[in-house]
């Protein structure tokens, strides 16, 4: 019943928001106030049909209902109950119903909070915000209904990937799906002021919380997903320029500059044409993320579900949406006259350097990733997959000076200023730095000199986080508490996402340079030295879990004189057969102790346990600054600015409207 | 001409959409092997008799002559016995098929070829699987197809069915036959 109940939720969801991608359109363009309301209506029912729908499929997957195909494929009876309550979006299926849900939800937002927003433009919003709806709601109907019943139900399922049986992938997809959704509210704030014609400061004000709200959870998911490959799939690498995770980071990296050039447009009114681009490109990278993990185009691991349909019409989405954004865009961009002029060295023109440097980046990743599907288009026999080498070649030279940008940016003066007085601000901590560059290169030799320019630059980032606090506090008249108190929440948002950065190089840095390994065939009593570590293994035995069988072995590492205890298993999934490794960590500030076992195998000296070992410097930093510059993020996003009235325009900074016809009077 | 700039978006994004497109209609699941037109890489293998070293295997060098089919396999693949059938016909109808146990021990292949008979002219232990690595084993079972001059021609992943068999390799044993 409660599989019927969902199905028939969601189908009324589908008609609503059908309704609401047309109704309030007509509206805007008549000017009709109770056509627009609508829109704000419709937003809300949606969003609590698509919650009853989603929240049927929980508590099936709760009840363990193998009646439903969706249960049987993904849970089993001997799954503990909050593993079977996340197989709802360990799925293709479900995680479209948690997609479209994401997207009520961000609905009801742009409906609830945006009572400061013109009429025209939330009613349009809400609108194409709609349209994607219809499109995702009915690609979920017609291509993966979640809700298929499996007639005769078996007496238990199959279990879900034991991979995804952690804790990390209770929190990873809903984050992911929070910020690439989060990016489709840019979009419709985008496509809307295209068919206004005018992007002004105050919409720029109004989109860019939006943007926020869409970067904090993907800043999170992001962190998160590397956190659990490098304790999950137990080799100790944090990130794999897998496709998947590139179509992850490619919107973050546009998600980056948006966030940048809508201060510009907020401000000065400047770039407006650049911030709807960035808009348009980043939900459709998201939606082309999306496209590559459900179409089975790349070969990836997290490729669950290949299905060449689902792939044509997701395909067929992006050419609608992206296609018709870009070609609005392609008429109406040039009608957007850019606000006030900007000198050669100023506030706006470091932060378009900082968007042309992550708009390369991200072609740099893009380029990567489609690689290999446009190669083979090129020649078919040719099939070849990019690697690290080429990330680790390009990406360095592109990321540094951005990087570097960073720290000056915030120095700058808006509208004009000159590099003397730059110069002046930033002295001594650049001398800071490169004596620590100096010093670093000649502890670590010039073979490790990028290591060493990757750890400089970490510590001027975070030098330059907290100068940037230093001058706020100090003013004009020296240091005074009440500066402390007022600092704008803004200005903490920059400063912790800014040193978090740096805390992030600093930890890709040090893993680069002084993380240590060491593989071999190990026996209960054997010590081994592996870099700093030295390794004792105490004892080997089975253990049982509520749903595997484990191989479990313990070893003391000790490092620098203190000893520590760690477990490393090696997981047999009785239902599926799957195996996992579970690597034992023992985190530290300075870097991360890691064991994980492997097969029995026999050397020269009779069988043993395969035992690799890693020394991880810094590892924690880089998760632990992606956490910083979340938390950034939502500082930013607490701003008080965004929470009073948007300032009306001031008559001629920004646009001039287009024909009446399509803008009624206000 | 500056409008030229805000249509480029759409154009580029027009013929990334045309590749997307194609790669719909590709496979990424076909992963052709490197080794077609090439030679055989080089190994010497043991055999798999219940004795000190396994007693006589074969040897790359040993492909000459004639076309033969070197079939990777292991009595713990669940695929192979489906195969299994397949390679006695192939046996049984004068080609000659070179079997390699992939990381499988000597003993458990003998068992398996006991109980389900033995198909091969020759079979050969990679128990450490480093020719297999050579050869660009994906998984068991996969079989290539050697010609006289012991280059690689052909190379199945997965069980040969019988369609394979008939529409596909025993044409190219043929032609291989016939070659000079």
């Amino acid at each position: 019943m409660l599989a019927e109940i969902g199905h028939f939720a969601l189908i009324l969801a589908l008609l609503v928001a059908a309704a609401q991608a047309i109704l309030p359109m007509i509206g805007a363009a008549r000017g009709d106030a109770a056509l627009m309301a609508f829109g704000r209506s419709a937003a809300g029912l949606q969003a609590i049909l698509i919650i009853l729908s989603f929240g049927c499929l929980m508590i099936l997957f709760g009840q363990s209902d193998f009646s439903v195909a969706l249960v049987a494929n993904h849970s089993a009876l001997s799954q503990p109950l909050p593993y079977r309550l996340a197989a709802t979006w360990g799925n293709h299926e479900g995680s479209m119903l948690l997609w479209v849900l994401v997207l009520s939800i961000y609905g009801t937002g742009i409906a609830h909070f945006g009572d400061n927003l013109r009429a025209t433009l939330q009613a349009r919003v809400l609108s194409v915000q709609a349209m994607i709806s219809v499109a995702f709601l009915s690609f979920a109907l017609f291509t993966s209904n979640p809700f298929a019943r499996l007639i005769p139900a078996p007496l238990d399922g199959t279990e879900l990937n034991p991979l995804l049986q952690d804790p990390g992938i209770v929190f990873h997809p809903p984050l992911l799906y929070l910020g690439y959704v989060g990016f489709s509210v840019t979009f419709s704030f985008a496509v809307a002021a295209l068919m206004e014609g005018r992007a002004d400061p105050a919409w720029a004000r109004w989109m860019r919380p939006w943007v926020l709200a869409a970067w904090v959870p993907l800043t999170c998911g992001i962190a998160l997903g590397s956190f659990w490959a490098y304790y999950e799939l137990g080799w100790g690498g944090w990130w794999f320029w897998d496709p998947v995770e590139n179509a992850s980071f490619m919107p973050w990296l546009l998600g980056t500059a948006l966030l940048h050039s809508a201060i510009v447009t907020e401000k000065r009114g400047s770039l407006a044409g650049w911030t709807i681009l960035l808009s348009i490109l980043a939900f459709s990278l998201s939606l082309i993320g999306t496209f590559l993990v459900r179409s089975g185009i790349l070969t990836s691991v997290h490729a669950f579900a290949v299905d060449p349909e689902r792939g044509v019409y997701i395909l067929a989405m992006i050419i609608c949406s992206t296609g018709t954004a870009l070609a609005l865009f392609a008429a109406r961009a040039p009608m957007l006259r850019s606000g006030a002029m900007f000198g050669s060295v100023s506030r706006e023109s470091g932060l378009t350097l900082n968007n042309l440097l992550l708009m390369a980046l991200t072609a740099v990743v893009f380029l990567g990733t489609f690689y290999p599907v446009i190669m083979e288009a090129v020649s078919p026999t040719n099939k070849i997959s990019v690697g690290p080498p080429y990330y680790n070649l390009v990406f360095a030279p592109l990321v540094i000076p951005l990087l570097i940008l960073v720290t000056v940016g915030p120095v700058l003066a808006w509208k004009r200023d000159d590099l003397r007085r730059v110069g002046g601000k930033l002295w001594v901590p650049a001398v800071l730095v490169l004596v620590l560059l100096a010093g670093l290169t000649a502890q670590m030799g010039t073979a490790k000199a990028a290591s060493a320019l990757g750890l400089a630059v970490g510590a001027w980032l975070i030098l330059g986080a907290v100068l940037v606090l230093a001058r706020r506090w100090r003013g004009a008249n020296g240091f005074s508490w009440r500066l402390v108190r007022t600092t704008p929440a803004a200005t903490i948002g920059l400063v912790l996402a800014h040193a978090g950065l740096g805390v992030t190089a600093a930890g890709i840095s040090a893993m680069g340079a002084f993380s240590a390994e060491k593989i071999l065939v190990m026996r209960p009593g054997e010590t081994v030295q592996a870099g700093p570590l030295s390794v004792t293994m105490i004892g080997v035995g089975e253990v049982d879990g509520a749903n595997y069988r484990a191989l479990r072995a313990q070893f003391t590492v000790t490092q620098y004189g203190s000893p520590a205890t760690l477990f490393s298993e090696r997981r047999l999934y009785t239902v599926s057969g799957n195996q996992t490794t579970e690597a034992g960590i023992n985190p530290r500030l300075l870097g991360n102790q890691y064991i994980a076992i492997g097969d029995t195998q026999a050397d020269a000296r009779g069988p043993g346990l395969v035992v690799r070992i890693y020394w991880h410097p810094l590892v924690g930093w880089i998760w632990f600054g992606g956490l910083m510059m979340a938390m950034g993020g939502t500082a930013s996003l607490a701003d008080r600015r965004f929470r009073i009235g948007a300032p009306q325009v001031r008559v001629p900074l920004a646009l001039s409207p287009l024909a009446p016809a399509i803008v009624p009077a206000e | 001409m500056e409008r030229l700039i805000f249509i480029l978006p759409v154009i580029l994004f027009a013929g990334l959409a045309a590749f997307l497109g194609f790669g719909l209609t590709q496979d990424p699941k076909s992963l052709p092997s490197q080794l077609i037109d090439r030679p055989l890489p080089a190994f010497v293998l043991p055999g798999i008799a219940a004795q000190d070293g396994g007693g006589a295997g074969f040897a790359s060098a040993s492909f000459r002559g004639e076309p033969r089919l070197l079939n990777i396999w292991a009595s713990w693949c669940a695929a192979c016995p489906q195969e299994h059938p397949v390679l006695e016909r192939i046996a049984a109808e004068g080609f000659p098929v070179y079997g390699i146990a992939w990381k499988d021990k000597p003993a458990d292949s003998r068992m398996w070829l006991a109980r389900y008979g033995n198909p091969y002219a020759g079979v050969a232990a990679d128990e450490a699987g480093r020719t297999a690595i050579d050869l660009g084993v994906t998984g068991v079972p996969e079989t290539f197809i050697v010609d006289k001059r012991g280059r690689v021609r052909f190379k199945q992943i997965g069980p040969i069915s019988p369609e394979v068999w008939e529409g596909q390799i025993r044409p190219l044993m043929q032609q291989l036959r016939a070659e000079a």
